[in-house]
């Protein structure tokens, strides 16, 4: 309705504005234009609810149900589906276009979540949808900083750690306050347009032209998220609400690092110390849910003797259910257990356990296709051999390759070999083709068991964790144990003098010239030649890597970080003494 | 043994030779511990058999559908070929020595069966034309010379396998160059060689031949690059005269492709013939009509079942390999999940068994509904007898299965009449496939529904030629089947055929009178309109049908008779839980899952599959409880293309930290400060393992969302 008026209001009030007065009005009221943003977050979300009573939610409907109708034609509609997940309303909410976010967003919500806490029932938040309205009409009235105030508290008493800098984002844009201190964030559009409705016509002129404008503005205007459309009711809108999202190459996000955290970086072990004295919740729900899967044993075994093979899908690590599977039901066959998750892992790799490992080869190949077909011809020759294959992670990084997957189906549809995998990428089923998959020829089983990839995320390089280096390390303590004792002193004086430059950052390692300097005064070598040999002999263990640099000097360096390097001489040290 | 390590991904685990030998038999996974029956070994037994029965008849079908092409290619190959071993000098001819014989073999999109026509069809080329057939796929074949090679090293195999084994160690092949002149050398060598040979040996009709073609099989031909195509085609032509070349494309989409593929110089050197293989939706017709639409195999599969697997087939891959999958777990489930499927055989051994039955499946035979609404239906005393007494039940129960037998016997009989009289239709009102009409019929009273009446409606206007040519179908489907008890129908429609041919003479006496009576006068226009109404008038009230309309309409009362008879839907036959397979959501969650939406629900939704009443929250919101990934995975929905881990993990500080001070109020430490940014940075790289982020190097401190539009 209120819309209605606006555009009435639009009709008549045309007027020319000149771009100060335009520029001033978005100063004066960025937290006005800020409130416009729509949300036509079908993805997510809290404020939806509230804003069921606006007449646009029913548009909202509306569409979910065409969305579905379709969804139902493709026989994908599951109402009679009890088990399955997808139950819960087809793939209108998974697969609809990304919205541009604001950056704020974010914390919006957590403020959100954490107050929902408080209630322990967060039903009643639906309840009265009426009364919030109110409270944040209320809440209007308030001077900004009195509202953030205890907010800030709160998360200040959270988290200790950062909270100047918190403070900082929520006190200096003062706009931001504003709609970041109501809770129900969005709450409404019919708000904001009441609020609208009473400023005078030009800011209608505005927010119809600020979308054009807000490019050309500086800084704060650029926080703020572009003016969409009032209409969005059709998929086009859609369509350009994408296009929108993606047209500037630019994301807004705040600036802020890692690095002004006191708590950087962790690394692996640390992490696992810290989360064993986490207690997770729900275990008595889990521990219920992998009951459910364990009774599926036999059947699996049974499909697997049938020629199906099975792959099982789901959030949460399913290597505790197959390493039960295993110890359960494949102690008196021979299998073979793949770790995907594994870095080194290869279908070259898999294919040599096979065949040296369980057909007892000991020859070698030209190439790995030719070693599949060996494999094949062997397995339909004898019937009686068996063979289990179970892999974790499938579809992970080293193995998703078309080769690779080929390859495994191939294996995977001789009639004595059974495969048992999981896969846990949201995009897995990509990996296959009609033919791969009448390959395969799997039966998928979810197992949703919500445990944590422990196992399968130690490896990776992941984005918090720091290195600890103590693969490096070690190899560096076996390589040099076989070295003669001449050159490992060649190597100590080079990790020396690492060690002494680390900080400069324009050090690019330690000109051979001089380091034949060096050596020739500790009594190391006597020519240059041997300390040639020497490096060759480094080189091929990948200790150290050189470099020409512009002068056309060799430039030696250790490419292992600094203070591995110094745990090594310490160590060294230890032993010595 | 520990099956995480450092250093290695792959675990080999071998038990002792001694231990291997007691491995469980596969019955003995048969045992449902839900139903605790007893015959699980018996019920596994009849899934073998009956599936072995079922895949046979599949096998044959395939066999029979791909003859009549088989004939036709093996046709034009020898005529190709005979055409090119008479050396005629004639110019017409030698022209043609320059074209390579071509078949271009039009398959269809459903790729996955391809595989087993290609096998047969090889199998039928070596029998019938020449030992020398070779199979290449685009994969091997990425430039001319591992083309070359592929062919060289398979045309070796395909002769040593024509001969004895013991030429094998003689004929090893330089891996040095392969060429077209050493291939065309060594064809020369063999065919010398073996003539002679083959003669004695079983190839009778190739043995007529000095030299066998060498038949060139592309296995989908749009998959190999057009230029290593051209290349081989424009050698080979070259050396046709010495190396008599037949190629077989198998084409998946339409012939055009083959120009589009190859330009008109390359094309011009082939002599191209088209073959059609059937349309895979033809072929899933036969085997329904074969494998489901028949009382030759006792299980049957209701309408949702049905419609799940046809679903995936028309909609996802038009593969019948796939559809024969879901058919075989179909069967296993059935067998599975009923107690009672052990009477899903035939007749006189299901009635066998009944005899031997325990307490225990006399009492599951009782909890049927079907069977439970039977005996309500019963007079009390028969009840009474019916629910205590066991050999009275057995008794019943045979008969039941007879009358279950006979249902299905008359069901698909008349099914098959109702069909022909449907598809004929405009606008196929009831479908335009058999399967259609199948699916109505097993959801309900088809005679209840709209498009029903429409159709007879429709079929009380056919013209009497039409009519007839249906009568005499349904006749043929009725005589076809051997038992006895449509027999009166089977009169009667016969009966209807000699009525309709005596109208022939009688319809003319009555077409005579009709018009003689009718002399119309000359008359001004007043006088002729009212006549004209008059007559109108006169028709309508008295309506006298002619013969044959009198006829037509007892037909398709006899008809709708039929159907209201026959075509009751199975939920009404007490004991039809015994065969029919309905547990389709199994079938759909097994055959056609949804990764992606299961992973959404797991992460959105955790309520749903951890039922704890905390976690419960309306749509959309989450509960600050929820594990720790589902939470972060909220936080960075609310985020665009790049996230800021610093905000996302005071983000998820903040909610964390708010769920744990309901409990417990104590104030925070820096050591739990700590155990929550471990568990952030857990939930992050759990999220990055499932594929919603990545590291990204646009910004220090980010990650890139991957889903939905993002990065």
């Amino acid at each position: 309705m209120s819309t209605l008026q606006l555009k009435e209001s639009k009709v008549l009030n045309v007027q020319f504005v000149g771009d100060d007065n335009v520029l001033n009005h978005i100063f004066d009221r960025e937290g006005g234009t800020k409130l416009k943003k729509e949300k036509a977050q079908l993805l997510v979300n809290p404020q939806k609810i509230i804003k069921k009573p606006v007449c646009e939610s029913e548009k909202n409907d509306q569409e979910v149900l065409k969305d579905q109708n379709y969804v139902e034609v493709l026989g994908r509609n599951i109402q009679d589906s009890l088990k399955n997940g997808s139950a819960v309303d087809g793939g209108n909410k998974v697969y609809s276009f990304q919205q541009r976010k604001h950056s704020e967003e974010m914390a919006k919500l957590a403020l959100e979540l954490a107050k929902t806490a408080r209630k322990v029932v967060p039903l009643d938040s639906k309840a009265d949808p009426e009364t919030k309205k109110k409270v944040t009409r209320k809440g209007k009235g308030h001077s900004t900083s009195e509202k953030v105030q205890p907010e800030n508290n709160n998360k200040a008493e959270c988290l200790s750690a950062p909270p100047r800098s918190l403070r900082k984002r929520i006190i200096v844009p003062v706009s931001h306050c504003d709609s970041e201190s109501e809770y129900s964030a969005s709450n409404s559009e019919d708000d904001e347009e009441a609020a609208r409705d009473d400023e005078d016509a030009d800011v209608v002129v505005l927010s119809q032209k600020s979308r054009a404008q807000s490019r050309v503005l500086p800084a704060p205007v650029s926080k703020g998220t572009p003016l969409k459309k009032m209409k969005r009711d059709k998929a086009s809108d859609l369509v350009e609400e994408y296009f929108e999202a993606h047209s500037s190459s630019k994301v807004l996000t705040s600036d802020r690092t890692l690095q002004k955290l006191k708590r950087a970086k962790m690394d692996q072990k640390m992490l696992r110390n810290l989360l064993s004295k986490f207690s997770p919740s729900f275990s008595a729900e889990i521990e219920q849910l992998n009951q459910q899967h364990e009774k599926l044993f036999r059947k699996w075994m049974l499909q697997l003797h049938l020629g199906f093979n099975i792959v099982l899908y789901g959030l949460g690590s399913k290597r505790d259910l197959l390493e039960k599977f295993r110890a359960t039901m494949l102690q008196g066959s021979v299998h073979v257990v793949i770790n995907g998750f594994f870095p080194g892992i290869s279908v070259k790799s898999i294919l040599n356990s096979i065949t040296e490992d369980v057909l007892n080869h000991m020859g070698t190949f030209q190439s790995v296709l030719d070693q599949r077909d060996w494999i094949i011809n062997k397995f339909k020759e004898d019937s009686s051999l068996e063979l289990f294959l179970l892999i974790h992670n499938l579809d992970s990084q080293m193995l998703r390759g078309d080769n690779s997957q080929q390859i495994l189906g191939q294996l995977s549809s001789l009639h004595n070999v059974y495969l048992i995998a999981s896969v846990d990428h949201l995009h897995a089923p990509l990996m296959w083709d009609h033919a791969k998959q009448s390959l395969y020829n799997w039966l998928w089983y979810e197992t949703t068991t919500y445990s944590p990839y422990t196992e399968e995320t130690s490896y990776e390089n992941s984005l918090l964790v720091k290195q600890s280096g103590s693969l490096p390390l070690s190899s560096l303590i076996h390589v040099l144990r076989s070295l003669t004792p001449n050159a490992r002193g060649i190597f100590r004086l080079l990790i020396k003098f690492q060690l002494d430059n680390q900080d400069s950052p324009s050090y690019i390692g330690l000109s051979f010239q001089d380091f034949y300097q060096q050596c020739r005064e500790a009594f190391l070598v006597n020519s240059d030649l041997t300390l040639r040999a020497q490096l060759t002999e480094f080189r091929d263990h990948k200790l150290i890597k050189t470099k020409k640099g512009t002068d056309g000097v060799e430039y030696l360096l250790i490419p292992v970080d600094s203070r591995t390097l110094a745990d090594f001489l310490e160590k060294e040290e230890e032993e010595a003494s | 043994m520990a099956t995480s390590s450092v250093s290695k991904g792959c675990f080999v685990f071998k038990p002792d030779i001694k231990k291997r030998k007691i491995s469980v038999p596969i019955e003995d996974y048969f045992n449902n511990e839900n139903l605790e029956s007893e015959d699980s070994k018996l019920r596994f037994e009849t899934y073998h058999l009956l599936w072995q029965r079922m895949k046979s008849e599949t096998e044959q079908l395939q066999e029979e559908l791909n003859k009549n092409l088989f004939d036709n290619l093996v046709d034009f190959l020898q005529k190709s070929h005979s055409d090119f071993q008479k050396n005629s000098s004639n110019w017409g001819c030698q022209m043609k020595f320059r074209e390579i014989p071509t078949a271009a073999l039009i398959l269809g999109v459903n790729v996955t069966d391809h595989d087993l026509i290609f096998k047969s069809l090889t199998e039928t080329l070596q029998n019938n034309v020449t030992p020398y057939v070779v199979s290449l796929q685009a994969k091997d074949c990425p430039d001319v010379k591992h083309f070359l090679q592929k062919l060289t090293s398979q045309l070796m195999d395909c002769c040593v396998d024509g001969k004895s084994k013991e030429v094998k160690s003689v004929k090893t092949p330089k891996k040095t160059n392969y060429s077209m002149d050493s291939l065309s050398s060594w064809y020369m060598t063999v065919t010398q060689a073996t003539c002679p040979k083959m003669t004695i040996k079983k190839r009778t009709t190739s043995s007529q031949w000095q030299s066998p073609p060498v038949v060139l099989i592309l296995k989908n031909m749009e998959s190999f690059s057009t230029k290593v195509l051209q290349d081989f085609i424009i050698i080979s032509s070259q050396h046709l005269h010495e190396f008599p070349l037949i190629l077989i494309f198998g084409i998946a989409t339409s012939p055009v492709i083959i120009h589009r593929l190859l330009p008109h110089a390359v094309s011009s050197l082939l002599c191209i013939e088209l073959f059609q293989s059937l349309s895979c939706k033809e072929h899933l017709t036969v085997i329904l009509d074969k494998l489901l639409l028949t009382a030759q195999f006792p299980f049957k599969i209701s309408k949702k079942a049905l419609q799940v697997l046809t679903n995936i087939f028309l909609y996802h891959d038009f593969s019948i390999q796939n559809f024969i999958k879901g058919l075989k777990l179909s069967l296993l489930e059935h067998f599975y999940l009923q107690p009672l499927s052990v009477l899903c055989c035939d007749l006189p051994e299901a009635k066998k068994r009944i005899k031997f039955f325990s307490v225990n499946q006399c009492e599951n035979i009782r909890r049927l509904p079907s069977f439970r609404r039977y005996v309500e239906n019963q007079a009390s005393r028969k009840q009474v007898t019916l629910l205590t007494n066991e050999t009275v039940l057995k008794e019943e129960t045979q008969l039941l299965l007879e009358n279950l037998h006979v249902y299905h016997m008359n069901y698909f009989l008349v099914l098959r009449c109702l069909h022909n009289f449907t598809s004929c239709l405009p606008k196929y009102p009831l479908g335009r496939q058999i399967r259609e009409l199948y699916c109505t019929c097993l959801e309900k009273n088809i005679w209840d529904s709209e498009e029903y009446a429409s159709a007879l409606q429709l079929l009380r206007m056919l013209a009497k030629d039409e009519l007839m040519s249906i009568l005499e179908k349904c006749s043929e489907v009725l005589q076809s089947s051997t038992e006895k008890h449509l027999d009166s129908t089977t009169q009667k429609v016969k009966d209807f055929l000699t009525q309709f041919q005596n109208l022939d003479d009688s319809k003319e006496e009555e077409d005579a009178c009709g018009s003689q009576s009718k002399g119309l006068q000359k008359t001004d226009l007043y006088h002729l309109q009212k006549s004209l109404l008059e007559m109108k008038e006169l028709r309508r009230t008295t309506k006298k049908q002619t013969k044959f309309e009198m006829l037509r309409e007892n037909v398709v009362n006899f008809l709708d008779n039929l159907v209201r008879v026959y075509l009751l839907p199975p939920e009404s036959q007490p004991l039809y839980e015994v065969v029919y397979f309905s547990a389709a959501h199994t079938l759909r969650e097994h055959l056609n899952a949804a990764p992606r939406v299961a992973l959404h629900t797991a992460l959105n939704n955790p309520y749903y599959y951890l039922k704890n009443e905390t976690l419960k929250s309306e749509e959309g919101c989450i509960s600050n409880i929820a594990p720790d990934v589902c939470i972060a995975y909220k936080l960075h929905l609310e985020c665009s293309r790049l996230i800021n881990l610093v905000d996302w993990s005071e983000a998820f500080a903040t909610v964390v930290t708010a769920a744990e001070k309901v409990d417990a109020n104590s104030t925070t430490s820096e050591e739990m400060n700590e155990i929550i940014h471990a568990r952030f940075i857990r939930a992050v790289s759990e999220l990055e393992l499932l594929g919603f982020i990545k590291p990204t190097k646009q910004k220090t401190d980010h990650v890139a969302r991957l889903t939905w539009g993002g990065c």
